[in-house]
């Protein structure tokens, strides 16, 4: 760590979460370009906890496992619906993990099956976006789907919204999704302007495992946009599609909060 | 919400809760204080399960390390730091099973009681307590670079200690 000696210091009173003021303000810096230095924090986190796991003490009163227990059943009793969470826990927690937001989903075990899911989602991907390039759909199907998606993309296209009488129109969205065909189809109405570099990001997200990008979309001026089969992997199972805002890059995994979600009909 | 899931942070909990504990009430000294932050260490966990990421070491580790920075932030009155999910820990021993933490843990007080003293109370002080190099140097009326130096080599004496 040579080139990287001044900073090998106050690396560890970093990771002891004591170092304060401009050094650490020079350090986080650093931090941000350097990969060695957040490896050698993370090691450094590691020789702390080897500080506390040695610790010897007395068991914890036998009620507070209880109060655990019950505070978790109850916790899970309340399952908020997502619009709730999502007012509840607004921009400030905008870095929660997405896991937060759909609730526990998972046993303990399964955290783990996740985390390598994740991993093994993001190369499947990778390979997937290139591979749906050379999709299979006969020409026909294509044909069938170019006419049928044609009143949506046509600019000339008259559109309607319909609401119940009396009431304001609110941003809605339908996706129609062929699992067996990767094949999706969304449509949304009345939805808000976003910032010049911002952009909506749709999600399918699978029955297991990290929600995947599904296209990004920014309405017109009367807030209507269409997705049209944007490259999925093949046959995903959707558990439910959601939608977040991101820049218009585009992002490979959600930005809190999520501003509109469905499950199917 | 199936009832496997809370039984799963059950399990959780009783393969962990008495190092969460130990720890802190070994920085905060008040059982009800300890005990506060037990729950919210669990609960934390149970609402966030995507923080700790699996592949990259121990659940035990990670606890014991999010539990002392909880626990520090509660003695100093701070609001919590960092986010959890910011916090990734490497460890090189295996510390999955009970008999592996105990022979960890008793090869770590050997190496401390065989510190020197002034190394040995720096990194006490900065770990358990969570002084600045600043408010030791203060205390201990030593220089600042002196300070830095011994708790720096404290945590990679226990790191060499479990090398090799």
């Amino acid at each position: 760590m040579s080139g990287h000696e001044q900073f090998a210091e106050d690396l560890a009173l970093y990771a002891l979460n004591t170092l304060e003021g401009e050094d650490r303000a020079n350090l986080e810096e650093h931090l941000a370009t350097c990969s060695a230095c957040r490896l050698e924090l993370e090691q450094l986190r590691g020789d702390g906890a080897l500080l506390a796991l040695s610790v010897m003490g007395p068991k914890p009163p036998q009620r507070a496992r209880q109060r655990l227990l019950d505070a978790v059943a109850k916790d899970a009793a309340q399952a908020p619906t997502l619009s709730q969470k999502a007012r509840k826990h607004g921009p400030p927690s905008a870095r929660r993990s997405w896991w937060s937001v759909l609730g526990w989903a998972a046993t303990a075990a399964v955290i783990v099956f996740a985390a390598s899911l994740w991993k093994e989602n993001a190369a499947l991907k990778q390979s997937l976006a290139s591979a749906s390039a050379q999709a299979t759909q006969s020409t026909r199907e294509l044909d069938d789907l170019r006419r049928i998606a044609a009143p949506l993309m046509a600019p000339e296209a008259q559109r309607v919204t319909l609401v119940a009488m009396k009431t304001p129109p609110q941003p809605q969205g339908k996706a129609f999704y062929l699992r067996n065909r990767s094949s999706l189809l969304f449509v949304a109405n009345n939805m808000p302007a976003l910032p010049s570099q911002k952009a909506y990001e749709l999600w399918l997200i699978p029955m297991q495992g990290a929600p995947i990008p599904a296209g990004m979309f920014k309405p017109d001026a009367h807030g209507s946009a269409t997705v049209v089969n944007p490259p999925l992997p093949a046959g995903m199972e959707a558990k439910a599609f959601a939608i977040t805002v991101e820049n218009e890059a585009g992002a490979t995994t959600p930005t809190m909060p999520i501003v509109m979600m469905g499950t199917g009909e | 919400m199936k009832s496997g899931d809370q039984s799963a942070m059950a399990e959780l909990y009783d393969r962990y809760s008495s190092v969460v504990y130990a720890v802190a009430l070994r920085v905060l000294g008040d059982t009800g204080a300890a005990e506060d932050v037990l729950q919210e260490v669990f609960l934390q966990l149970w609402r966030n399960p995507g923080a700790f990421d699996a592949a990259r070491g121990s659940l035990g580790a990670w606890l014991a390390v999010i539990t002392r920075n909880r626990a520090i932030d509660a003695l100093r009155r701070r609001r919590p730091e960092t986010d959890i999910e910011d916090v990734i820990v490497s460890v090189a021993p295996d510390l999955a099973g009970e008999a592996d933490r105990s022979r960890a843990a008793e090869k770590v007080r050997g190496v401390m009681g065989s510190m020197p003293a002034p190394q040995r109370s720096a990194l006490e002080m900065a770990y358990f307590e969570g002084m600045s190099h600043s408010e030791i140097a203060n205390k201990t009326g030593e220089p600042l670079g002196t300070i830095k130096t011994r708790i720096r080599s404290g945590l990679m004496a226990l790191r060499k200690a479990f090398q090799g």
